[in-house]
């Protein structure tokens, strides 16, 4: 072979056969639909019956019906700020900057839960405290925090299942008995922590009741060392006992009402408790309160001087989402943690794009 | 001096940035995908997305930089006009998406008011006003741009593959991770 037809062949390699070409197309084919298949597998489009952040939103939307630009859970609220006060006690149990000592600006909102944001105010309805610390560093901790002393459900899953379950019957418009039934029985877990639940009998307004942080966390000190934890919301206001007599039939906000009044006359405030868990202790389960007598820090006073309608109100575009934490603070185990950042986000997002109604507790309801 | 010598192959440090990039994208795509649709997961997989959205951000400023700086090799001379105007065209949409994806994330988090926390402490600052209209349409354009991304990768890697083994023009080796000895 003369060296010279050697470089050209390797300048111009020699045409493929018609069926070695086509075959190598196909090849190239496949590895295209591989890749395109692997981000879809990724992305759950093979799995359509998954939980998915927007499946769990959807059977909100499903349970309690859709509000223009209302978060999906929670709906009712009104804003208020105000500051924590840190007394140092929290610095050895995490190094995150809220613990040394001194004050933070924080913004907070007040929550019934449930999706409708006109829903009439009721003893018995789950408080929700969203609150926002403003860290000196820059870093922000969020957390959302409700007034049960223990979390209903175990799992998501468990959460949507009766989300599904207690789902209005189109016929009737209420939830169907048979299906509520079947849930608790399958549940024994949620069963066990409503018996606890009831057995906190609620206060008579927002202002003494004590909210808590339902998941367990992680602390970990300047060593790296880390700890469970939970924390509770205890109020200075005196607990009095939800009044039969107080009722929503002449004012359905009579409880935002009290509120604002009562944050008028002289500033709410807090202690920020908390409790560290021991070895053994739960904390990848919500519905499980830690046994009496473990250690409690107070760690230091939140003060809340300032109540705002949520059309003024910063809180109103804020998604408390409870694993906003600032170095120093680390989520636990608990499945319940992840599911609802996911979730909050996918409510925020899609509120942000709706057009907005005011809020049942207006402005001017927050000045009359 | 003769065509032995010229240039076939992107200097080390751009093929370093290449592949280093092919593997964040790549990485990046999945994870963004797979976020979105999980509950467990979904808090650890947005704790990298941030971070690795930043530094794909910063990769793709230092290769732009380095690239303008640098010459590159020739296309195989058995690419026509038209070729090449295609190849240029999918690269300039490529780092497009690579430099605005990242910013569009930074902006949609600062337009939600979230913080954008890299790792422990260390987080950057807001880049846009506080404004859920905003984080509304700056949240689809990611997914949408995002998408295009996803497509925009396939085929750049499909039309490798048909260079490779189709076409047969040694395209490949302008990019290969290991040296190729021109001839």
């Amino acid at each position: 072979m003369p060296s010279e037809s050697t470089a050209s062949a390797e300048k111009q390699p020699a045409l493929l056969s018609r069926g070695s070409t086509l075959r190598r197309l196909v090849g190239i084919g496949v590895v295209i639909l591989c890749v395109a298949g692997g981000f879809l597998y990724l992305g759950g489009w093979f799995s359509p019956n998954a939980l998915t952040p927007a499946r769990f939103v959807d059977a909100f939307e499903r349970a309690d019906g859709v509000f223009s630009g209302f978060r999906r859970n929670h709906a009712k609220g009104v804003g208020v700020s105000g500051y924590f006060e840190s007394n140092g006690q929290g610095a050895r149990l995490s190094k995150a900057v809220v613990f040394r000592p001194g004050r933070v600006p924080v913004i907070g909102r007040f929550s019934f839960g449930g999706g409708d944001p006109n829903v009439a105010d009721a003893t018995n309805a789950v408080r929700g405290l969203g609150l926002l610390f403003w860290l000196p560093d820059g870093e922000e901790w969020r957390t959302a925090m409700v007034n049960l002393p223990v979390f209903p459900f175990q799992t998501p899953q468990d959460f949507y299942d009766n989300l599904v379950a207690s789902q209005p019957d189109p016929k009737t418009a209420k939830p169907d008995p048979e299906k509520m039934a079947a849930f608790a029985a399958s549940h024994p877990a949620t069963v066990r922590a409503l018996g606890i639940i009831q057995s906190h009998a609620p206060s008579s307004g927002f202002d003494n009741t004590a909210f808590h942080s339902l998941n367990a966390f992680l602390f970990i000190d300047a060593t790296g060392k880390s700890i469970p934890v939970r924390w509770t919301l205890a109020p200075v206001q005196p607990f009095a006992a939800a009044s039969v007599a107080a009722t929503a039939k002449t004012d359905k906000n009579y409880m935002f009402d009290a509120l604002i009044a009562s944050i008028l006359r002289h500033s709410l405030q807090w202690h920020l408790i908390i409790t560290i868990g021991q070895p053994g202790d739960p904390t990848n389960d919500a519905t499980l309160a830690w046994p009496e007598g473990r250690e409690q820090v107070d760690v230091g006073m939140l003060t809340l001087d300032h109540i705002e309608s949520e059309e003024t109100s910063l809180a109103r575009d804020i998604n408390f989402d409870p694993l906003v934490l600032p170095s120093g603070m680390a989520p636990s185990e608990d499945p319940l943690l992840s599911a609802r950042s996911a979730v909050y986000s996918q409510s925020f997002t899609r509120r942000a794009g709706e057009a907005r109604t005011p809020s049942a507790i207006s402005l001017r309801e927050v000045r009359k | 001096m003769n065509m032995a010598s010229q240039q076939t192959q992107f200097t080390v440090l751009m093929r370093i940035l290449h592949w280093l990039m092919a593997a964040m994208v790549l990485t990046m795509l999945g994870i963004g995908v797979a976020m979105v649709a999980s509950l467990g997961d979904y808090h650890r997989l947005v704790s990298i997305h941030r971070p690795l959205g930043i530094a794909i951000l910063i990769v793709v400023v230092i290769r732009f930089v380095n690239r303008q700086l640098s010459t590159l090799p020739p296309f195989p001379a058995s690419m026509s006009s038209q070729e090449r105007f295609v190849a240029h065209a999918s690269e300039v949409l490529l780092y497009t998406l690579l430099f605005v994806l990242p910013l569009i994330g930074w902006g949609m988090l600062s337009a939600a008011r979230f913080p954008i926390v890299l790792c422990g402490p260390l987080h950057l600052p807001p880049i846009l006003p506080h404004s859920v209209i905003l984080y509304a349409f700056l949240r689809r354009t990611h997914t949408v741009l995002a998408y295009l991304l996803s497509l925009a990768f396939i085929a750049h890697f499909g039309a490798i593959l048909f260079h490779t083994l189709v076409v047969r023009d040694r395209l490949f080796s302008r990019m290969a991770p290991w040296r190729v000895r021109a001839r």
